[in-house]
């Protein structure tokens, strides 16, 4: 089967007054139908452009976008205001009218698309109820929370019955517990429309809560891809590394000594690991950091450990510590 | 000086400054309301950036705009001939204060559009919107608000203008004033035309900025 969207070589560069800017270099990937996927990257890191180039709101300077099988570049003016009809998009900033009711909001793409204002009104009335806010239909986007302004914006890309959802930093103006919500209404469209999801974020627990499938980009280059269980067991490039590691910096402070990334699922989760290896090896080792999140629904643990300063102990250590089909990777101590 | 010719003339005066003003205003937004859609939507950061129709339409602007009024009323006589038929009276002013009028209209037209937010009109082209939709549903239905406190502001000016149109006979308040006040020393009169032009500002005023505020739905 054709994947949904199929992005190959794709260049974005802007000109500027401090010379040309490459936001997006050869950038190639592909997303199957139903998938949630996750681009991550730093600030700067040309995530809005590349997903600006999924519908278009930015023409590639070279490459091609296909979605839903039709090579957007190539489309009229006219064919891709339809197409992109078919993709729908939320944005960090919700990008509601301000002078429409949450209902006249969600009537808004049932007019470009033609449909009789009677029959626009009672739809957007069932998506603003898919969404859990039917109470507030006739209130006006001032009157609403952050996390109630993006349930309006979700309902009304749900009006355009589109096949794919894009997220540029939804949740990123959102406290943690609405991004919480906001992240669940996400899954549940994925799971009862079918909608293939495109989320692009700077945070690696938005990708860990509802992505099956992730790229990292950086300076416009994508350099690592893969599941998100690959990504945060065994990050292969420093840019992943960051992403991954980012919000312990205490860590970068200890220096000198070995560190040790260690991950684990939910079965080795029972066997006393780290015990056993202090007990096997009559050396201590010190834990700097242990905790478990939960990755495309199964838990994941993770936990740093400082070896002892002798080299013998420590790489026998690591070695048990692979033995026992755990993830292991060794850290360098600038990382943070 | 309050016998019936004076009251009559008067309120003739009221009637012609509010047929002056109002015309114009109308016609100044229809030539001044697309020439501000064209100067937002052509510009750098607009939907359809086009640098010459933008530059072209910009120096237009800004050439007319500097004209002084007075100076206009003058340069702009042989069109309001050949419009209007001749040059003096109320209906032969309406000309040069639309001349004038537009350009001020589309700048102010231009400078409300650009308040809306950039990701409003982002997010109607990502639903796949028109530019007709765009301009219409989202750029105008957006900046109402800043639209109506726009034409508050154009209607005391163009009421300004006219009046000083009456300086070549304009008719009207102005008219009245410069004729009664000015040339025959009848102070009270000219005293009498300025209260009724300051009422005329301020209902005029009070009635844009009551519109604005009920349309107004940005604030909870």
């Amino acid at each position: 089967m054709e994947p949904m969207i199929q992005v190959e070589n794709l260049c974005k560069s802007f000109s500027t007054k401090n010379g040309t800017v490459e936001a997006a270099r050869n950038i190639s990937f592909s997303i199957e139908k139903g998938e949630i996927f996750g681009i991550i990257g730093l600030s700067g890191a040309g995530k809005s452009t590349l997903v600006r180039c999924l519908n278009l709101l930015e023409r590639p300077t070279s490459g091609t976008v296909r979605v839903n099988g039709k090579n957007l570049t190539e489309l009229s003016e006219k064919e891709l205001r339809k197409e992109r009809q078919n993709i729908g998009m939320i944005f960090q900033h919700f990008n509601l009218l301000m002078q429409r009711t949450a209902l006249d909001n969600v009537c808004f793409p049932m007019e470009i698309a033609g449909i009789s204002k009677k029959e626009a009104r009672k739809k957007a009335l069932e998506y603003l109820k898919v969404v859990g806010l039917e109470e507030k239909a006739l209130s006006y986007p001032s009157q609403l929370s952050g996390g109630q302004k993006q349930r309006v914006a979700i309902a009304r890309v749900l009006a355009s019955d589109p096949k794919i959802l894009l997220c540029d930093e939804a949740t990123s103006a959102l406290d943690p517990q609405t991004t919480k919500a906001i992240l669940e209404l996400i899954k549940e469209i994925n799971r009862d429309y079918g909608i293939t999801v495109v989320v692009i974020t700077h945070e690696m627990s938005v990708v860990q809560e509802i992505c099956n499938r992730v790229a990292v980009l950086e300076s416009g280059t994508l350099v690592e891809s893969g599941t998100v269980e690959e990504l945060f067991r065994s990050p292969k490039t420093e840019a992943a590394r960051r992403l991954v590691f980012s919000g312990r910096t205490q860590i970068q402070k200890m220096e000198g000594k070995r560190l040790v990334r260690v991950t684990f699922q939910d079965k080795s989760s029972f066997e006393p690991v780290i015990a056993n290896l202090v007990l096997t090896y009559r050396t201590p080792v010190n834990i700097l950091y242990a905790d478990t999140k939960n990755i495309g629904g199964a838990a994941e643990g993770e936990m740093i450990l400082q070896l002892p300063e002798i080299e013998e102990i420590a790489d026998k250590m690591i070695q048990y510590l692979k033995d026992t089909n755990m993830g292991v990777e060794e850290l360098k101590s600038d990382v943070g | 000086m309050w016998d019936n010719a004076t009251i009559t003339m008067l309120l003739e005066g009221t009637r012609d400054t509010l047929y002056m003003t109002l015309v114009s205003t109308f016609f100044g937004y229809v030539l001044g309301l697309p020439l501000g859609i064209l100067l937002t939507i052509t510009d750098k950061e607009g939907i359809h950036p086009n640098a010459v129709v933008y530059k072209v339409l910009d120096v237009i602007v800004n050439i007319l705009r500097s004209i002084p009024f007075l100076i206009l009323l003058i340069l702009v006589i042989p069109l309001t001939r050949l419009l209007v038929g001749k040059t003096y009276g109320s209906t032969a002013t309406i000309v040069p204060l639309v001349v004038a009028a537009a350009p001020f209209v589309a700048r102010m037209v231009e400078s409300s559009l650009k308040e809306v937010d950039p990701g409003v009109i982002e997010a109607a082209v990502s639903m796949g919107a028109g530019t007709p939709t765009i301009i219409w549903k989202v750029l105008l239905a957006e900046s109402r608000t800043s639209l109506l406190v726009g034409v508050t502001i154009a209607v005391g000016t163009i009421l300004g203008y006219s009046a000083m149109a009456g300086t070549v006979g304009g008719g009207g308040l102005g008219d009245i004033a410069i004729r009664y006040g000015y040339y025959r020393y009848q102070t009270d009169i000219m005293l009498v035309t300025i209260v009724i032009l300051v009422v005329l500002v301020q209902i005029l005023q009070g009635i844009g900025m009551m519109l604005s505020r009920k349309l107004d739905k940005r604030k909870a």
